[in-house]
């Protein structure tokens, strides 16, 4: 059976992409098998788990659910976009432990990071429940998540 | 020091199996068992596809033994004939695309004729439902010391309890996944598993290829849990057999759904308890029964009854105690390993049973243990005498002090008096989990270690130990750094894979720090010796490892060491007496809920974890380590509810199995009292397991103190309690 395919064009990371994607395909499958960006996981492929998670347009998605041709003319930015001084901090707290979760849950915690006014209505914990993490109990992660005490005038 | 592959993994640059660049490959997919149990009569294939672009395996393409290889032959690699659960697998198939394959593996239908499955372990089976022996009883171990019908039958008091918990499903974030290919005649398997030498013995027996022929390579393990322990050993097999058969490499990746409702589980238990204490409120007599259900194979079942039945009498001082193991088969999808290995079910039900006895007796449930807690001196229920001078009644007492268990207690008392629906509770559980293998089990897997010292003077350690997100690479790192005198970037870990590096045993049992690290401070030790001196450390060992290179080129400079029985550690397993563990780590865990009586949800508030394990060798990890254990305990206790259907999980799917968000607990907060173990490395004890065995008694306890029930089940699932709480009403 051929397969339908359509051509798109979207920003990844901050540079312009053309893909042929398939009309079956979702972002995820897109950004890993077609793109060689392996690093958005499948944890569940129905939208519970977030390890997929990655931006669009600025908010934090599910790419397993996100069909790949809806990115059409949009803004993706994923874990690949990640530099080591942006997560020094998940680093010192023991954020990540297999690192299964971890590329969803450092999406997240960046998207918080962007939009700190989140914390004016939001807990941390509220804000990062969208991301199961089976490994740390969550303390590493929020932990990370807050500046270090010595940080407040910064 | 900071995790060695942090940097990777929190930039998504780790690669798992599903992440690696195999190049042109096949996806393989299997075709499952519709029914529990029966016989194969046809396998059909749909004629809307054509099979020819397809490779399709069965049981006649097994070079080797149709069996998974382990404790025993029970377990086929693909069902002949015999269907014994539900989603057992039958035939394989593999494709260039992956959805071609997935949708492919729908439209095989194999035609079972049925015969009568068995499901409830709590009932023995009916003459029909019988299939192993005349009770499906897979396995019974006994422990006795002292005389309990004597004792109970002079006891003052003697209470009496059952126990019940569910199975519980691993979750852990990344699904099995294998690759497999053949090169130079050699077939090579990489993918997530704790045991890489497991698998290599697996794959042997199936394959029927000799060692030199199979090489074993292990990938990121994106979360174990024992979930990977045993299982990968049947998917590797699967994805080698494809392989061999296409000649091509292939990938299979369970998806979650599939992941959940065809692999291992926590062993489902019933725990009974008969109880004697005198009138100082000292247990006198413990008899217990302990009932496994064990599914469909043997798996580990044997191995997880052992541990289930040398915790179930948790850490007290008793004379009089026996108790009974069974574990047994049903048709239920196979239980396997799950961290904690048995304990968790056992110690459940003996913590919950503390408490019960005390109200009975109109103790307070702190008193009763602190009147019975093991003292050095004393010995476990196996007869060994406990002599590390770990203050476990210390360990209590911070966890109250640190808690103000006393003033939040009373505090509680006021406000369930007065809230309209909110009700407050707190709940102790006080247990112990032994590290490595059990008995005379670390003495036959005879673990081996190696370090090579490399031609710029840096060092290798080669293990089969495997990073699952435990941090074994960092704390291996870190010993070997410090027994070498070298900065940690100067060791290096190599990855396990067989042709590489010695047998070092499972990465299981919370023994990867305690044993195999020991093992690694003495292949550190062997390095220095091999060269003249085993005092030689940091700049004079990699000066004279330089020099070596220097006389030898093209050598390889390596030392190994092999495991040493800790002196005085004798195990006799006719009879289940002795040691059964080099060390225990012991705990007390404190838990905090609060109970809605409007929805009956419990809600976990509060929780300190207290525990003596040793030396700490790395406080982020190890307190990792705790935190990710209670949440996965607070879980089992309170949320994860395996609902069976045909003895497979019906509610196969994360929308449908609820595991703990992070706005479903609150911050753990993890004390550690060190006392350094003198056998292992650095003085640290074994700690992986041992957070499993609090969270569930404890909350029990707690729900048990909010509400003046008496919770004998988990999950403690809003029915349930609703239940308790009716029940309660209506007998009162």
């Amino acid at each position: 059976m051929a397969e339908s395919r359509l051509e798109i064009c979207f920003t990844l990371n901050g540079a312009p992409v053309t893909a042929q994607v398939s009309l079956r395909h979702r972002l995820l499958d897109l950004l890993r098998y077609e793109l060689d960006l392996p690093g958005s996981k499948e944890g569940c492929g129905e939208g519970e788990c977030g390890a997929c998670t990655v931006h669009l347009d600025g908010i934090p998605v599910n790419s397993c659910l996100v069909p790949a041709w809806q990115v059409r003319d949009r803004e993706v930015v994923t874990v690949e976009s990640v530099v080591p001084g942006d997560i020094a901090r998940m680093l010192d707290t023991g954020a990540t432990q297999c690192g299964a979760c971890t590329p969803g849950v450092v999406m997240t915690a960046r998207w918080i990071e962007a939009n700190p006014q989140l914390l004016e209505r939001f807990t941390t914990r509220q804000l990062m429940a969208g991301n199961l993490c089976r490994c740390t109990g969550y303390d590493g992660i929020i932990d990370g998540l807050e500046p270090p005490p010595d940080a407040e005038d910064s | 020091m900071k995790r060695i592959e942090g940097v990777a993994k929190l930039t998504g640059r780790e690669r798992f199996v599903d992440d690696l660049d195999l190049g042109e490959h096949l996806w393989g997919a299997t075709v499952r068992s519709p029914s529990p149990r029966g016989r194969v009569t046809a396998i059909r294939f749909s004629n809307d596809i054509d099979w020819s672009e397809f490779t399709i395996v069965d049981h006649v393409d097994i070079p080797g033994n149709n069996t998974v290889f382990l404790l025993e032959d029970d377990q086929p690699v693909l069902a002949a004939d015999v269907i014994r659960h539900l989603h057992e697998p039958v035939l394989l198939l593999a494709h260039p695309s992956r959805d071609a394959v997935r949708r492919a593996a729908k439209q095989v239908e194999v035609v079972v004729e049925p015969a009568e499955p068995y499901f409830d372990f709590r009932v023995a089976p009916d003459p029909q439902q019988v299939q192993r022996g005349d009770d499906n009883l897979l396995k019974r171990l006994e422990i006795n010391k002292g005389d309990v019908e004597a004792a109970l039958a002079a006891a003052a008091h003697v209470i009496e309890g059952v126990y019940e918990t569910g199975a519980q499903e691993h979750v852990y974030l990344e699904t099995q996944g294998m690759a497999a290919w053949v090169e130079d005649g050699v077939v090579t398997i990489k993918g997530s598993m704790q045991c890489p030498y497991y698998v290599v013995k697996a794959a042997e027996c199936a394959l029927g290829l000799e060692r030199d022929h199979l090489r074993v390579i292990h990938a990121p393990t994106g979360g174990g849990f024992g979930g990977k322990e045993e299982f990968p050993s049947i998917l590797a097999i699967h994805t080698a057999l494809l392989a061999m058969k296409s000649g091509r490499t292939v990938k299979m990746i369970y998806e979650r759904a599939e992941d959940m409702a065809a692999t291992t589980k926590r062993h489902p238990s019933r725990v009974r308890h008969r109880t004697g204490v005198d009138e100082d409120g000292r247990l006198v007599a413990q008899d217990i029964e302990v009932v496994l259900d064990g599914g469909a194979y043997q798996t580990l079942s044997p191995v997880v009854l052992s541990r289930a039945i040398i915790h179930a009498a948790g850490p007290y001082s008793c004379d009089s105690v026996r108790i009974v193991g069974k574990a047994i088969l049903t048709n239920s999808v196979p239980y396997g390993a799950f961290r904690g290995f048995g304990a968790p079910q056992s110690q459940f039900a003996n913590e919950r049973h503390m408490d019960v006895v005390a109200r009975e007796l109109g103790l307070d449930p702190v008193e009763f243990r602190r009147r019975n807690l093991i003292g050095d001196g004393d010995s476990t229920a196996t007869g060994q005498v406990i002599d590390d001078g770990a203050d476990r009644v210390g360990v209590m007492d911070l966890a109250l002090d640190r808690s103000d268990y006393a003033g939040r207690r009373a505090a509680h008392v006021d406000f369930n008096a007065t809230h309209p629906y909110l009700r407050r509770g707190l709940g102790l559980a006080t247990f112990f989990h032994g590290a490595g293998f059990t008995g005379a089990g670390e003495v036959h897997l005879a673990s081996r270690v190696a370090v090579t010292g490399l031609p710029d003077g840096r060092v290798e350690v080669l293990s089969a130990s495997t990073e699952m997100g435990q941090g074994s690479q960092t704390v291996f790192t870190q010993i070997a750094a410090q027994r070498l005198g070298y900065p940690p970037a100067d060791v290096q870990i190599a990855v396990p894979d067989t042709h590489r590096v010695p047998d070092s045993g499972p990465t299981v049992a919370s023994r990867t720090s305690m044993v195999v690290g020991r093992i690694l401070d003495d292949a550190c030790a062997a390095l220095g010796e091999r060269l003249g001196d085993a005092d030689l450390h940091g700049g004079a060992l990699r000066a004279a490892i330089i020099a070596w290179h220097r006389e030898h080129p093209g050598a390889t400079l390596s030392a190994e060491a092999s495991y040493r029985p800790p002196p005085g550690v004798a195990w006799d397993e006719d009879n289940y007496r002795g040691a059964a563990y080099g060390a225990f780590a012991w705990a007390a865990y404190l838990a905090e809920v609060e109970v809605d009586l409007r929805t009956y949800a419990v809600q976990c508030t509060d929780f300190l974890a207290v525990q003596e394990v040793g030396h700490v060798l790395n406080e982020t990890l190890a307190r990792g380590q705790i935190q990710g254990g209670v949440v996965q305990g607070i879980g089992w206790a309170l949320l994860e509810e395996c609902t069976l259907r045909d003895g497979a999980m019906l509610n196969n799917r994360l929308t449908d199995y609820i595991i703990p968000t992070s706005a479903d607990v609150p911050p753990i907060d993890v004390v550690f009292v060190e006392n350094p173990y003198a056998e292992g490395p650095l003085g640290a004890k074994g700690i992986g397991e041992l957070p499993l065995d609090g969270p569930a008694p404890a909350l029990a306890n707690a729900v048990a103190d909010a509400l003046g029930v008496e919770p004998r089940v988990i999950p403690m699932t809003p029915e349930r309690v609703m239940d308790l709480v009716e029940r309660v009403a209506t007998d009162g």
